[in-house]
């Protein structure tokens, strides 16, 4: 395996569920190519529409990003700093230097800024484990930074670890509600704009490798506040299996898509009768006060009877 | 050879000529969850790493 399957080179990554190896010309193409297959089969992203890149300063959410300016998108991107004291300091520079060598366009929404607290500063206030109040911020303020500037579609850099990862997790509870929302695109609705998954094709190490070959800076290090999470866990079993097994993390997302999603269309269509209006700051919620609105009220210093919207 | 650790950050000298999918398993790390560097430059499973090689092991499993 050490010759690269495309041109004969010398191949400097092996992508083992693919039985292959790829020389660093290659192995680029092929992760754009994944990209751009993805995007077509699921009708991610149309010609002449503005994607929105939700940025982290890490590997996956930059590598998509250069994936679609170098695929022609007319991209920009929006980091959130999340108040996690150094960690979203040192993310920060990593996505803005990016920004600055790329040309590109980077919005930049501080939770603790326009909202008065940070993550840690939430996880202690809802005594529940700081990704969850994290999921939930970047969830309705990058939502929110799609709508307000007018963007056609909002793209995260969700990978197929991290995809099959969450399927783990909600097959192991049955969480058939979640299971009917996990999607590559959820549609564009009253108060939502479009959301789009690309990187479902590749692993994070391939978007490792991608930032490497592509020498894209991206903070390393993990995110303090995630150590030792659920998430984590349920990738490195995943990863055990595939290890021994090489596709078979590819096998029970994909195969999930194509065979288990449509069977779920009544309850998806259940989950979206329930959605109504946050009567706070107007965004869908399912209960008369959003989610994020419940945080602020909670977790920011001072009572703030509008979220910001 | 100098190998680079993360998370913990740390450094420790192995003896080559080792390859890179041996030197892996010896660390107990699972191959889909690393990536091997050499210098600037990835190295794929099957290569040798040799006595003065600078090899980075760098996780890429993230967990947001």
């Amino acid at each position: 395996m050490n010759n690269c399957k495309r041109c004969g080179a010398a191949a400097v990554i092996d992508v083992r569920r693919h039985r292959a190896a790829f020389c660093a010309d290659c192995f680029q193409h092929h992760c754009r190519e994944q990209v751009r297959r993805t995007i077509e089969s699921h009708k991610m992203i149309a010609r002449g529409e503005r994607p929105l890149v939700a940025i982290s300063g890490g590997k996956d959410s930059l590598a998509i990003w250069d994936i679609l300016l170098d695929l022609g998108y007319d991209a920009d991107g929006v980091y959130l700093g999340l108040g996690i004291t150094d960690y979203s300091d040192t993310s920060r520079d990593f996505a803005e230097r990016y920004a600055e060598q790329r040309g590109a366009k980077l919005h930049v929404v501080d939770l603790p800024t326009e909202h008065g607290f940070g993550i840690p500063d939430a996880a202690k206030a809802t005594k529940r484990v700081p990704c969850s109040a994290c999921g939930l911020s970047k969830r309705h303020l990058l939502n929110q930074a799609a709508l307000d500037g007018g963007y056609d579609v909002l793209v995260t850099g969700h990978n197929l670890d991290d995809e099959a990862a969450v399927l783990f997790g909600n097959v192991l509870q049955w969480h058939t509600d979640y299971l009917a929302r996990q999607r590559p695109v959820l549609p564009a609705t009253d108060g939502f704009a479009r959301r789009v998954k690309p990187l479902i094709r590749i692993s994070e190490r391939e978007t490792a490798a991608y930032c490497v070959l592509k020498r894209i800076d991206y903070i390393v290090e993990e995110c303090p506040m995630a150590a030792g999470n659920r998430h984590l866990r349920y990738k490195e079993t995943l990863n055990d299996l595939e290890e021994r097994s090489p596709g078979t993390k590819a096998v029970f997302y994909l195969q999930f898509l194509d065979k288990m999603l449509p069977l779920l269309e009544s309850v998806a269509e259940e989950e979206r009768q329930l959605v109504g209006t946050c009567t706070r700051c107007g965004a869908p919620s399912t209960a008369e006060v959003c989610a994020f609105c419940k945080l602020v009220e909670r977790a920011a210093p001072e009572p703030i009877s509008d979220s910001g919207r | 050879m100098q190998v680079h650790l993360h998370n913990p950050k740390r450094d420790l000298e192995v003896p080559g000529p080792v390859r890179v999918r041996d030197l892996v398993k010896r660390l107990g790390l699972n191959r889909e969850s690393v990536l091997v560097i050499r210098g600037d430059s990835l190295v794929t499973g099957d290569s040798t790493l040799d006595d003065g090689d600078e090899i980075e092991i760098r996780p890429v499993i993230s967990g947001g």
